[in-house]
């Protein structure tokens, strides 16, 4: 145990300096300080007619809306014409519309949720013109979402908050493309398979056939993480040996899901010109990982009381990553759902019941403890304006923010975004109840169940598109609703974020002083995670209570459903 | 300078308790609850579980439900309560004013150069632009701008300052204000307020409350509360199917306190109270506020522009040393400066023989017989005795004595003098018999503790800038003995609202305070403008805070009740979220625990019973809000301190102390619930 949590300290320290680094080279990236790319960049902006001009926060939501579109639609139909497209070596037909709707929408939403298996439903061609470009270009415009964002609180009476293009474009070129490749080299020379070619089929020991699948695997995982999309190239995603070979991949590709993440703050911090600033962010979202984390770690060293005794040491590890050991499932548990990725190396409904929950929790949250590339920090930038108002009075002074007023129109976009999670999760998964389609997908009964479905739409909600297992995703009902409840779990987030940012950027910003409210420093850091515990998590408490801490004091009194 | 102190009204004055009382039942008009988004939820909840014990009476639980009902209603009650309170103390404060207003006639002059040919008309009737007489007895029956004669006027009705002040045409002291009285002589007054529209008739209107409208932050604090409200709303709706999931039924009733105790009913009940207190606390301070928006910026100052006279100076410049040239005794300048300062009736003569008095012990009694006196007069800058024995002695301005005296050996005293002036003082020369004895420092001086005001000001983060006319030399030298952290210098009204462009362009906010016309326009540009009420009406129209004692200093004090009205908000508005936490440990495990018994163990305060624990939260919440009422018109407690030290002190105390509280509070009222059976 002690090496486990001494491995979590040096894996956070690794952390901080990742992001630490990773940080003033986004800002030298957006301030258009990276040019050795600068010509392919040329070359894009004249292809496409992008002048360069700076938007405001209308016209930059309006470009993430079209290109979002544009890319949903794109992805549509090849996922419903990949029987007449090459590279099929399988020789898939079309996928299912709704199933097709929900998958579209999944990756163009950074979610990754599947409802479809990878290497029995895809081409090769789906994986990599489809899906691997959404990869890239989802994650991208969450990067300049966030840039976005950064540059409207860091502006002085400025009416653009940037061009998005220019910011799609760089995000791709200079974070996005260098990353993944570095990381495939990595997954590639530890035996992860890179190949067009189909399935092979093998003769087992037993003389059975076995159809074995492979194709651009290591690619796509390094794409998958480093911009936390999650979407496995196989349906056990990286539980599956030829998605996650070793332990030493195991841990790049946790890093590479937290690496963009964690280095936001930092970002932010540069680009306000107050280190300060990004260090007390980061530092709210290092305590809830470590919580989380440790959380996770002990409910599942716990092991489960009703086999004590049978199994040996106690520790059930069915359905875990059993070939790197507890500590780094859990880590990985962890950290696909803070962030917004969703890939798994073990299967989540296995986990004990409140090691379940941690998962749950972490995206009810909104996936902002470091989160999905760019939307984890637009969703604390969120929390940061709540916590500045419901307590920023308490200095004497009318809410501000880096110099900012908060005023109600601030509050009326940010109290919008707080009803996103209830009415993707508890509204969206009330009617599945209601309506008949719950009970139908679930696999367990009593409140195993609940969180069954629960998860499904929290993991849509949240963009974080990790499955829970033992929920039948894939019928019209939910590929609808779990497909809207990513729609608005994207869009309810981005266009009021970048609505706040745009007002933000043409405020005045007023110098700091001695009473200025000090968002930086231990009282704030306290602040923000107690404001993100109250007004984030405890609206989940009730459903909670009804699904894993019920199943889990169920267990306790030795009830089993 | 006596002052009658405004009566001081008991935070719980029956006289103040009694109609809020009546009023608490009143504001139950569904017009005037939608204005409270939250208090107007509890109100419908309140309704629909009113119908609900009905319909159902008699079914087992009815009693408890019932208690719930009428807690709930009590939640809404409590609510309405404290705004009234509020209101009711603004209204004692109106009356008092109101009392002042006259109802006579006013004698209107049918042509304005004729003081004896004028006819009665009632005030109401005042039309705007008319010309009145006001004599010696009379009540000023409207405001308006005196074009004719010199009079005083005891303002106390309005300033509660008893000693009378002058009012005459054209300059800064030309505006009187109705409900004042003329103490004597007469006065030619055009009327500049429509009727029900004077600065009294405002005045009432502010203090009552009845004309609030809300801040921005009033505005943005209710729409969070309503968006919380409404995310509460979600999870209750939606917990019935998910409880169903596991077979277990939950109570509407029981979902509409949990509905209730969730919303941000203290906060939310208690917002406008704090506002209408705010106010309040201004009026006491005699300064009224056009709007509440004033008393918020109030709050955020950055920069606070100071008159040098008057606000960091005492009005005159004081002798504050005898300094001999070479050859002479201290005691004999000092003699000399005494005698010839006998005949000088402005400040610097008068202090001059303060000193000599106070540091030498000069007397009245050494006083020769047979000396003349030589009075100060504005053309010889000087002043003097001859004494019997044909001694002359004089003082005067230096160059002035210069001039009087080539011969006088003023070049010994140069050095001195040139000392003085670079310390930004000023120097009277000291002469006997036509010889320069010594030089008189005069200075400003700076008013005891404005010093460490300034020290505190600067830790709360807002900068003091010194305003004067004066040379920047001297402006200087004062800023630094003052401490302040700039100074403007040679300032004409042009450049001070350059001044405060600057600093607006920076994004800091600007309050000044300022009396005459040439003052309006900085007055309307600075985010907190403070017009003395002895101003000028436009002064008075310009700014957005009017000071009836018209003291300059009141700026700080200002600066103090809007950051205090704004933390009290914070504080409230913390303590509110913080108190959900308990609740849901309290209502919780009591709904779920027919399904699951081991959800027991979230039932961390040990509740009675599931009906008990229900009932408890819903009475701490009703309860919290009238245990608050003090502080919310009373005010956070609040002591001057740099912006991390009040935040880490509130959070401990309202942020933490939201936490704890209601766990201590809700597991008492539960014991009281156990021991008497209400539930």
């Amino acid at each position: 145990m002690a090496a486990d949590l001494i491995f979590f300290a040096l894996f956070l320290a690794g952390l901080t300096l990742l992001g630490m680094a990773l940080g003033p080279w986004m800002a030298r990236v957006f301030t258009g300080g990276v040019r050795f790319l600068a010509p392919i960049e040329a070359a894009l902006y004249r292809a496409a007619g992008v002048t360069g001009q700076g938007q405001g926060w209308r016209a930059y939501a309006a470009a993430v809306l079209a290109f979002n579109a544009a890319g949903f639609v794109l992805l549509y139909l090849i996922l419903r014409l990949q029987g007449f497209l090459p590279f099929n070596p399988q020789g898939f037909g079309a996928m299912e519309a709704s199933q097709a709707f929900n998958t579209a929408v999944s990756f163009m939403t950074n979610t990754n949720w599947q409802s479809y298996g990878g290497e029995t439903t895809v081409s090769h061609f789906s994986q990599m013109a489809g899906l691997t470009v959404q990869n890239f270009v989802s994650a991208a415009t969450g990067i300049a979402v966030a840039v976005a964002v950064v540059r409207g609180l860091a502006a002085r009476s400025v009416a653009d908050l940037g061009n998005f293009w220019i910011d799609l474009t760089r995000a791709t070129l200079y974070l996005l493309l260098p990353g993944a490749i570095l990381i495939t080299l990595v997954l590639v020379w530890q035996g992860m398979p890179q190949t067009l070619a189909g399935s092979v089929t093998a003769t087992t020991l037993e003389g059975a056939r076995q159809v074995i699948a492979q194709g651009p695997v290591a690619s796509q995982a390094a794409i998958k993480m480093l911009g936390t999309n999650g979407g496995g190239f196989f349906n056990a995603n990286a539980a599956h040996p030829y998605e996650n070979a070793t332990a030493l991949t195991n841990l790049v590709q946790i890093y590479a899901i937290l690496a963009i993440p964690a280095a936001f703050p930092f970002f932010f911090g540069h680009m306000v010109g107050d280190r300060r600033q990004g260090r007390a962010i980061f530092a709210a979202m290092s305590v809830m990982f470590v919580g989380v984390l440790l959380a996770a770690y002990f409910a599942e060293a716990a092991g489960n009381p009703l086999y004590a005794g049978l199994t040996d040491p106690g520790v059930g590890m069915e359905g875990k990553e059993t070939r790197f050991g507890l500590a780094q499932t859990v880590l990985f548990v962890v950290a696909t759902t803070v962030a917004s990725c969703g890939a798994v190396n073990a299967m989540h409904d296995s986990l004990m019941a409140l090691g379940g929950m941690i998962p749950l929790f972490n995206m009810l949250l909104g996936e902002i403890i470091y989160g999905g590339v760019g939307a984890g920090f637009y969703g604390m930038v969120l929390y940061v304006v709540l916590t500045v108002f419901i307590a920023g009075l308490m200095v004497g002074r009318t809410p501000e923010w880096l110099g900012k007023k908060i005023e109600p129109r601030e509050m009326k976009l940010a109290s919008l975004t707080l009803l996103v999670m209830p009415v993707g999760v508890l509204v969206l998964s009330a009617l599945s109840i209601l309506t008949g389609n719950a009970q139908g997908s679930v696999q367990d009964a009593g409140p195993h169940g609940l969180t069954e479905l629960i998860y499904a739409y929290t993991s849509g909600t949240a963009n974080n598109g990790s499955a829970f297992a033992g929920f039948g995703a894939n019928t019209t009902w939910h590929n609808t609703m779990i497909g809207l409840a990513m729609l608005v779990g994207r869009w309810g987030y981005v266009i009021p974020v970048l609505a706040i940012a745009g007002g933000l950027a043409a405020k005045p910003r007023a110098p700091e002083t001695a009473g200025t409210f000090p968002t930086h420093g231990l009282s704030f850091t306290v602040l923000l995670v107690v404001t993100i515990l109250i007004v984030g998590a405890l609206t989940f408490l009730p459903v909670l209570a009804l699904g894993p801490i019920a199943e889990h004091v169920s267990i306790a009194a030795g009830q089993a459903f | 300078m006596s002052k009658h102190p405004k009566s001081e009204i008991g935070l719980f004055a029956p006289a103040i308790l009694r109609p809020a009382t009546g009023a608490a039942f009143a504001k139950l008009d569904p017009r005037r609850l939608a204005r409270n988004p939250v208090i107007f939820a509890t109100a419908l909840v309140a309704g629909l579980t009113t119908a609900l014990v009905l319909l159902h009476w008699g079914q087992p639980g009815s009693f408890v439900s019932l208690q719930i009902a009428l807690w709930l209603w009590a939640t809404v009650l409590f609510a309405n309560f404290a705004e009234a309170v509020a209101e009711g103390r603004g209204k004692a404060r109106a009356d008092a004013f109101r009392a002042t207003r006259s109802h006579a006639q006013a004698k209107v002059l049918l042509d304005p150069a004729r003081r004896d040919l004028f006819e009665l008309e009632d005030v109401d009737q005042l039309e705007l632009g008319e010309v009145i007489l006001v004599e010696a007895g009379d009540i000023l029956p409207t405001d308006g701008e005196v074009i004719e004669g010199v009079a005083s006027v005891d303002e106390s009705a309005i300033t509660g300052e008893s000693a009378p002040v002058i009012r005459e045409s054209g300059g800064d002291r030309s505006s009187v204000t109705g409900g004042t009285r003329l103490v004597s002589d007469w006065l030619v007054v055009r009327v500049t307020a429509k009727p029900g529209e004077t600065f009294l008739d405002r005045m009432i209107a502010l203090v009552e409350g009845a004309k609030r409208a809300k801040t921005p932050n009033e505005i943005a604090l209710d729409i969070l509360l309503a968006g919380l409200s409404l995310v509460f709303l979600l999870v209750v709706a939606t917990l019935p199917v998910f409880a169903g999931w596991s077979g277990t039924r939950i109570p509407v009733i029981w979902l509409a306190a949990l509905f209730v105790t969730l919303i941000p009913t203290t906060i939310g009940g208690l917002l406008s109270a704090i506002g209408i207190a705010g106010m309040d606390r201004l009026v006491k301070a005699n300064v009224i506020a056009k709007s509440g928006r004033a008393v918020e910026a109030a709050g955020d100052i950055d920069v606070l522009l100071l008159d040098k006279t008057g606000t960091i100076t005492f009005g005159n410049r004081m002798a504050d040393a005898f300094l001999p040239v070479p050859g002479v005794t201290e005691r004999e300048v000092a003699e000399a400066a005494w005698l010839s300062s006998l005949a000088d009736d402005t400040p610097e003569g008068k202090s001059t023989v303060d000193l000599a008095v106070r540091r030498h012990g000069l007397a009245e009694g050494t006083l020769r017989q047979g000396a003349s006196l030589v009075a100060f007069s504005a053309q010889t800058r000087m002043s003097g005795m001859d004494l019997a024995d044909g001694t002359s002695l004089r003082k005067g301005a230096a160059d002035a004595m210069a001039r009087a005296f080539p011969q006088g050996g003023a070049g010994a005293a140069e050095p001195i003098v040139r000392r003085i002036a670079m310390a930004g003082g000023t120097p009277l020369l000291v002469a006997r018999d036509r010889r320069v004895l010594g030089v008189i420092h005069l200075k400003d001086v700076v008013k005891p503790g404005i010093r460490e005001r300034f020290a505190e000001l600067r830790r709360m983060g807002i900068r003091t800038v010194m305003i004067t006319g004066d040379n920047p030399l001297t402006a200087a030298a004062i800023a630094a003995e003052a401490g302040v952290d700039d100074f403007l210098a040679e300032a004409t009204p042009e450049r001070k609202l350059d001044y405060i462009r600057t600093e607006q362009a920076q994004g800091r906010l600007v309050a000044m305070c300022g009396d005459g016309s040439n003052d309006a326009p900085a007055l309307a540009q600075a985010d907190v403008g403070v017009a003395m009420n002895s101003g000028t009406p436009a002064a008075k129209e310009a700014g957005n805070l009017v000071d009836l004692d018209s003291d300059p200093t009141k700026l700080i004090e200002i600066v103090m009740v809007g950051k205090q009205l704004l933390i009290s908000r914070g504080a409230l508005t913390t303590f509110s979220i913080a108190n959900d936490v308990a609740k849901y440990f309290a209502i919780l495990p009591a709904l779920f625990v027919a399904a699951y018994p081991g959800l027991a163990g979230l039932d961390v305060m040990g509740l009675g019973t599931p009906q008990s624990a229900i009932l408890s939260a819903i009475i701490f919440n009703a309860l919290v809000i009238v245990a608050l009422i003090p502080l919310a018109l009373k005010g956070v407690r609040y002591r001057p301190a740099s912006a991390g030290a009040l935040l880490s002190r509130n959070l401990l105390v309202y942020g933490l102390g939201g936490l704890v509280a209601p766990f201590i509070g809700i597991k008492l009222i539960d014991t009281i619930v156990d021991l008497v059976h209400l539930a």
